[in-house]
């Protein structure tokens, strides 16, 4: 049936290809970051090995960061206080660098709920959380949750309940937001360990809200 | 140091204004009324810094909460909530005043 001059003699279809990262063209920035970088190390103003480096900081930061906070400040009232005050200065506590931007926890209570969005673009606690997700960045997250958030966390399988102020909170500033959530009913003799593992990434964004172990 | 021009539960209004180049406030909220829920500090005109200009101007930074009723009155009922964005002083006005 074929005609195809490279055949495996199996006459299955050619395995389609994953295109490599160099396969679609660099953008105009993309293009410009690199040259940057480039004349910077060639000018010695930063190394190789910096860059590098700092690529591996950013990719070994991850949610479980934030998760111990949240475990903490549902342990110890007087942790929480802290952290609300300034989470940078909490996370310092267990030696985390929480980098240079102050950021804010935002506390859900039994009446409030919070979710964090970043309408200009993508800004997000990324020194103590990791990378945001690529939802967070998208248009369709950026402009739907402050018209109409409870549609869209109901797209996340959140359902709140319809007494429940929900708040949004853009950060286009010089904070960055991160949602201390509820800590759930039926944990109550749970350690700091076991109420980190919990509490993830989109509970902290506020897009959901964490689960007692073993409930769903 | 400057003093704010605004307090905290006072209304402001964000200005209709569509300056070139880098701007940090939202078109969605621009002509809205708010209530400033908190003075947040004083930081360098990000808008200025973008440009390197290192001694960019220090800023009002408020915290400013919109009702979804304001922002979207044509929305359908059952979207009831509150968008708090932050905010510069430059881009803020008395809500009295026209715009």
């Amino acid at each position: 049936m074929s005609d195809h001059t490279h055949d495996h003699g199996d006459h299955h279809p050619p395995h389609p290809m994953q295109p490599d990262l160099e396969d679609t063209p660099l953008t105009y920035h993309q293009s410009m970051t690199l040259a940057v970088v480039e004349l910077l190390i060639e000018k010695n103003v930063i190394s190789a090995d910096e860059v590098r480096a700092m690529h591996e900081v950013i990719d070994a930061t991850s949610p479980a960061l934030g998760a111990k906070l949240v475990a903490r400040a549902w342990s110890d009232a007087e942790f929480k206080k802290r952290l609300l005050k300034s989470v940078n200065d909490a996370a310092a506590e267990f030696g985390v660098d929480a980098g240079p931007v102050p950021i804010r926890a935002m506390e859900n209570t039994t009446g409030v709920h919070n979710v964090i969005v970043c309408t200009l673009c993508s800004c997000y606690p990324k020194y103590l959380l990791g990378l945001p997700p690529d939802w967070y960045k998208s248009r369709a997250y950026r402009s739907r949750v402050v018209r109409e958030p409870r549609a869209v966390l109901a797209e996340f399988g959140t359902q709140l309940p319809g007494d429940v102020d929900l708040v949004v909170h853009d950060s286009t500033a010089d904070f960055r937001y991160m949602v201390l959530p509820l800590r759930p009913a039926g944990t109550d003799g749970l350690g700091e360990e076991e109420l980190a593992a919990i509490v993830t990434r989109d509970c902290m964004i506020g897009v959901t809200c964490p689960k007692a172990p073993g409930s769903e | 140091m400057s003093q704010p021009q605004f307090q905290t539960s006072e209304r402001v209004r964000v200005r209709q204004w569509e300056p070139p180049g880098h701007i940090r406030t939202p078109s969605f909220i621009r002509g809205h009324t708010g209530i400033v829920q908190q003075i947040a500090g004083q930081f360098r005109n990000p808008e200025e810094l973008a440009y390197g200009r290192k001694d960019a101007r220090l800023l009002t930074l408020y915290r400013v909460a919109f009702a979804h009723d304001d922002l979207w009155p044509e929305s359908p009922p059952g979207e009831q909530h509150a968008v708090i964005v932050d905010i510069y002083e430059n881009w803020l006005e008395p809500a009295e005043r026209k715009s």
